[in-house]
């Protein structure tokens, strides 16, 4: 897309051309323009918008088997890559060794960095589907195959309890907990379009009642019946049900936001010229709501959609951190925190509060971004 | 006036009535019924019971009733202040909830207190000094507050007191208060343990009050009046406290009422995190235990605490902004 900078200083008459190009550009345009000015959503929707790359990637990014669990590697400290030996280039981790301790019988593990593993970019390491389609054994960061040795391992955030690969773990848990979050604001936008346009279009009586719902439905604290209607799935449910339950108990109690800007707009466009145009070519109601009026504000929905994104992604998280939602051996950000719950681990282990980072980040960037979609949904206010 | 305080009345009924229908929905979530728990926990404790007596006993409880009958019941039983029995604790559930749930409702009130006074002085001196280092730095820090799950929060903040201070956050009295009798210097204690649990669940509101009371305030001062009083030489700060912060207030208080049911969720979560004895732990407790009618009690009690001080806060605005008595619907 070409595009102009409307921010910058002009030379003296060209705010002509500049103006010429505002009066005739599309409203597609406009947004854009508008939203570029908000440098800070700018740099947060490439935040987010590299993190559904990662998580795509996952399996291409990852250097061990997410579940593969090595009890006598439980709970060792990262091994950051060092891309200098002195001051020649050659990339490597140090190998981090472990000896029970006969007093604590703590597991002790101490870096020797005198040993060093290698490390090259397009390893192999374990095979996978890329993509889900060509199979490969080819991740971007591995150990260098020929000066490997059996015990050499590589854990760039360390292990968990169980001696399993956090990075990996984290790469997969960002995985599910972003795209439930995707899932869970599809269903609360078909629930808060529909009853937000049928509330908005009609009003009287049934805008009064769905109102009334909305109300109720916000008046009620959500985590603890979220607890409550979780911790009721049946133990032999398999990880996709559970993952598709919790979606839609979340969604349930999150379209009441989504519903109330769509209502709002409905509201103000009833009376607009091209609606009544539309009823008195003799559209039918639905052809009206979904053709003409839906279409003129998809921007505001999705302003709406983005800055509930995080709610839902807070919902889950927190849900599954309690112990009520995901189940191991499904990974999430929620599951993989559950290891960090009390001061001792955090004190001893404090790499498995990592995948906190993560959390706060995409959150962060996803209300910026929305925040900025929403200034910009409207590209004709000052 | 009386129209608005019927209508919201009303609200606030119907949603009382919603509440008691979740809860009750949430009870009979599990596979089995009450007596077929109890049957179970009697057979883990070794004995066994006969088949009449089972029977007898869903009698008695209306099981063997359709599911509004057994509704009915159950909030006949609320209604004379029982709320069943806990198996998990093997102690009636009000003697469960008892004491927690008023720890819960002063942690609540006293996170609504601290967002006031943290977050409308930040408000006003954000919106009068627009655009400065300050408002900058509150702005993002509001950003922050807002997007960090509260559970998160605590964690970090669990790790940076350890780490810098030494010091173990947790509980809500020290050991030598914990079950001593109430004095003043037991609620000097709790005083000083509930601070952190305070910031960490009023982060958000906090965050939220502060765009909101600068967005507003902001609004207000553009307006005529302002430029009058302005003009007609009034100190600066009189000025400005005297009118726009006087209506600037009133979003404030209504969003109270909507941040309330975000501040109990959130205290349900931080509670576990941080071992306080509110009702939080023992709602866990009892959903992993499938102890329903603790589960359903506490969900039941948090929802009504909620919409009443969801009214109350209503009432407040009425009190503090008038022109809400004259908006017709």
């Amino acid at each position: 897309m070409e595009s102009i900078p409307v921010e910058q200083e002009l030379a003296p008459g060209t705010e002509d051309i500049v103006e010429e190009r505002i009066s005739v550009a599309s409203q597609r345009q406009l947004i854009w323009w508008r939203f570029k000015r908000h440098r800070v959503a700018v740099v947060a929707t490439a935040v987010v918008i590299s993190f559904y790359v990662i998580v795509i990637f996952a399996d291409f990014l990852a250097t061990n088997t997410p579940a593969d669990s090595e009890a006598f590697r439980g709970l060792m400290p990262p091994q950051p890559v060092r891309l200098f030996d002195g001051w020649k280039p050659s990339p490597h981790v140090c190998a981090v060794s472990g000896e029970r301790n006969p007093i604590t019988f703590q597991k002790d593990y101490t870096r020797d960095c005198t040993d060093k593993i290698q490390v090259r970019l397009f390893a192999r390491g374990y095979e996978y589907k890329f993509l889900g389609v060509i199979p490969t054994d080819r991740h971007l960061l591995g150990m260098s195959d020929d000066t490997l040795r059996p015990e050499d391992h590589i854990y760039l955030l360390g292990t968990d309890k169980q001696g399993r690969d956090m990075y990996s773990r984290l790469l997969f848990g960002t995985r599910i907990s972003l795209f439930i979050g995707l899932f869970g604001v599809g269903l609360s936008l078909v629930l808060g379009i529909v009853l937000g346009a049928v509330s908005g279009f009609y009003g009287g009586m049934t805008d009064n009642i769905i109102q009334r719902v909305v109300e109720i439905v916000r008046s009620i604290p959500a985590i603890p019946l979220y607890m409550g209607v979780a911790a009721s799935f049946p133990p032999d449910w398999s990880i996709l049900k559970i993952y598709f339950a919790i979606t839609i108990i979340i969604s349930l109690f999150a379209w009441t936001d989504l519903a109330r800007v769509v209502r709002g707009r409905f509201l103000t466009m009833r009376d607009e010229d091209f609606v009544t145009a539309a009823m008195l070519v003799g559209a039918s109601q639905r052809r009206i709501i979904f053709r003409h009026m839906l279409p003129s504000f998809y921007s505001h929905i999705i302003a709406a959609a983005t800055l509930a994104l995080p709610f839902m992604i807070i919902a889950e998280t927190t849900l599954s951190f309690l112990g009520l939602g995901l189940r191991p051996p499904a990974i999430s950000w929620g599951t993989l925190l559950q290891d960090a719950q009390n001061v001792q681990t955090i004190a001893l282990t404090p790499w498995l509060l990592i995948p906190a980072i993560p959390v706060i980040l995409v959150i962060l960037a996803l209300n910026f971004m929305g925040d900025g979609l929403r200034d910009a949904a409207d590209p004709y206010s000052t | 006036m009386l129209g608005y305080l019927i209508r919201r009345l009303f609200y606030a009924v119907l949603a009382v009535w919603a509440v008691s229908i979740i809860s009750f929905f949430i009870i009979n979530l599990p596979p089995g019924d009450y007596v077929t728990s109890y049957v179970a926990q009697l057979a883990i404790q070794g004995s066994i019971i006969q088949q009449e007596e089972v029977e007898s006993l869903r009698e008695f409880y209306g099981l063997d009733q359709p599911m509004y009958v057994q509704y009915l019941k159950w909030m006949n039983q609320i209604r004379q202040g029982n709320l069943g029995f806990s198996f998990e604790f093997g102690l009636p559930v009000n003697d469960v909830i008892g004491e927690r749930l008023v720890l819960t409702m002063v942690l609540a009130a006293a996170t609504v207190v601290f967002i006031w006074l943290v977050a409308i002085p930040i408000g006003i001196l954000s919106a009068v000094r627009q655009y400065t280092i300050w408002d900058h730095t509150f702005t993002f820090f509001g950003f922050v507050g807002l997007a960090v799950p509260d559970f998160m929060l605590a964690l970090v903040m669990m790790y940076l007191a350890f780490v810098l201070f030494n010091f173990s956050v947790g509980g809500l009295f020290s050991p030598e208060f914990v079950t001593a009798a109430w004095s003043s210097a037991r609620v000097f204690d709790l005083a000083q343990h509930m601070l952190i649990p305070i910031i960490i669940l009023g982060t958000a509101g906090t965050a939220s009050l502060i765009r909101i009371t600068r967005a507003n305030l902001l609004d207000e001062l553009r307006k005529p009046y302002v430029v009058t009083a302005r003009a007609k030489g009034l100190p600066e700060w009189k000025l400005i406290l005297k009118y726009p912060v006087r209506l600037a207030l009133n979003p404030a208080i209504s969003l109270t009422a909507y941040i309330l049911p975000f501040l109990i969720s959130g205290s349900i979560v931080v509670s576990v995190v941080l071992g306080l004895p509110t009702v939080g732990p023992i709602l866990l407790k009892s959903l992993v235990a499938q102890d329903m009618f603790l589960a359903g009690g506490i969900i039941l009690l948090i929802g009504w605490m909620t919409v009443v001080g969801t009214f109350l806060s209503d009432l407040l605005l009425l009190w503090a902004d008038p022109r809400v008595k004259f908006e017709g619907r």
